[in-house]
């Protein structure tokens, strides 16, 4: 089955917005995966196995607008890889990976919004506008559980506490402008600061302070710069692909 | 004599109907008691050929892994049953598909087999004539959700994840029994 439109029609500059889109969800997809097996009841088990399998799906929509989706996903280099930081952070405990899920989900709905918003004609506006739906559940679900760890026990609001200190300096890259990407970064910015300083703040917990957007700072991952545990992740993401060329079952 | 429609790829109504029934009797893989016509997910049936023919699926999520084997099911039964040498299935995303597309069968045929349909956010179908002055507001569902086992509107919901992508996970606060519901997508 054909997905269109075909990788040669797009433009190069949709292309970039598209493979830095399409790498946040395909690395944030494997992330969550890593928590099948490992996740605290069976209902978040599956919760967060269906949020990485439509993250995937946007990934393999996205990825197809630049290229073969196979070898974008397991031949490629960590430094071609054009994911924020953010998304390439191990899990941590389960606060940890919601903290992460609040940051990314709220960010990507408003990020998918706008392109949503840009009209059918926009070549990544189709997949945003289907997403959005989607990543609504993701960010309710991030929602929910911030408001339980953080409103909860002594022990889960210092655990959701040190979860959102921890990944508070990746957020500062979610907001530089993309190549390719026709969106309103400041707005996307200052709604995101918004909506992520409502939720904690009906959680008892309270924005994060420390540098997100200075020399500081974390970024780097849409020029390809990564953290360290991202070449692991990749190492074992890919392994199989690559120890097998070609096979197929 | 030259025209612009060669004999062999006049539309031919009567067969294209019928290719539309043919691929939208594929039943879903994952939701077998629904068709796929009845999930709302064939967008288009044209003949290209005499025996070539184009359908546009579109994917109830992004990520919804039945959409290949859909798109498998719809190919054969087109090849085998409709007479077509060439069948092309081309993905389409817009305009999204939202769970108003499901048809009032397909919401009775779900709720038979335990699965609460999604609550409608607009009619489907004919708008029935009514002396009612009641009116929903614009996003506010028209149909309540309730226990498929017993029929009662006190439930609550479990997990907003459950077995495949497009459901959540629900229990009925009056027959305690847990059931799957059809999550809205609108």
């Amino acid at each position: 089955m054909s997905a269109a439109p075909d990788p040669a029609t797009v433009d190069p500059a949709a292309a970039a917005g598209a493979l830095a889109l399409g790498d946040d969800a395909l690395v944030l997809s494997h992330r969550l995966a890593e928590w099948t097996g490992h996740a605290p009841v069976l209902e978040e088990e599956v919760a967060l196995a269906n949020i990485a399998l439509d993250l995937l799906g946007q990934a393999r929509t996205l990825l197809s607008l630049v290229g073969d989706e196979d070898e974008l996903a397991f031949l490629r280099e960590e430094r071609a890889f054009r994911n924020v930081q953010l998304v390439e952070q191990p899990n941590g405990d389960f606060a940890q990976t919601i903290a992460r899920q609040l940051y990314f989900s709220v960010y990507q709905e408003l990020l998918y919004g706008q392109l949503a918003a840009g009209g059918e004609a926009a070549p990544l506006a189709p997949l945003a506008a289907k997403a959005v739906k989607e990543v609504a559940y993701h960010r309710d679900h991030a929602e929910q559980w911030t408001l339980r760890l953080g409103d909860g026990t002594e022990t889960s609001h210092a655990r959701m506490r040190a979860g959102l200190d921890a990944l508070w300096r990746y957020t500062g890259e979610l907001f530089r402008p993309v190549e390719g990407l026709a969106v309103d970064w400041a707005g996307l910015e200052a709604a995101w600061l918004e909506t992520v300083g409502g939720v904690l703040e009906r959680a008892t917990l309270t924005l994060p302070e420390g540098p997100r957007a200075t020399g500081w700072s974390a970024g780097g991952g849409r020029e390809g710069v990564h953290t360290e545990p991202f070449g692991r992740m990749l190492a074992e993401m890919q392994h199989l692909h690559r120890s097998h060329p070609g096979a197929s079952w | 004599m030259v025209t612009d429609t060669p004999a062999d790829t006049t539309p031919d109504t009567a067969v294209e109907e019928r290719l539309r029934e043919l691929a939208g009797s594929v039943p879903d893989p994952e939701l077998p008691m629904l068709t796929l016509a009845e999930l709302g997910v064939v967008r288009g049936v044209r003949r290209t050929g005499a025996a070539a023919v184009e359908v546009e699926l579109t994917p109830t999520y992004t990520g919804c892994p039945a959409v290949e084997s859909m798109a498998e099911d719809i190919e054969r039964v087109l090849r085998e049953r409709g007479g077509m040498a060439e069948v092309r299935v081309r993905r389409v995303l817009a305009p999204a598909w939202t769970t108003d597309d499901i048809t009032p069968e397909g919401r009775r045929k779900l709720a038979e087999a335990g699965i609460a349909p999604p609550r409608t956010t607009r009619p489907s179908g004919p708008v029935p004539v009514t002396l009612s002055t009641r009116r929903a507001g614009p996003a506010a569902p028209e149909t309540d959700l309730r226990c498929p086992h017993c029929g009662s509107a006190e439930t609550e919901l479990l997990s907003p994840f459950s077995s495949t992508a497009c459901k959540a996970l629900r229990r009925c606060t009056t027959c305690r029994e847990p059931f799957d519901h059809f999550k809205e997508l609108t």
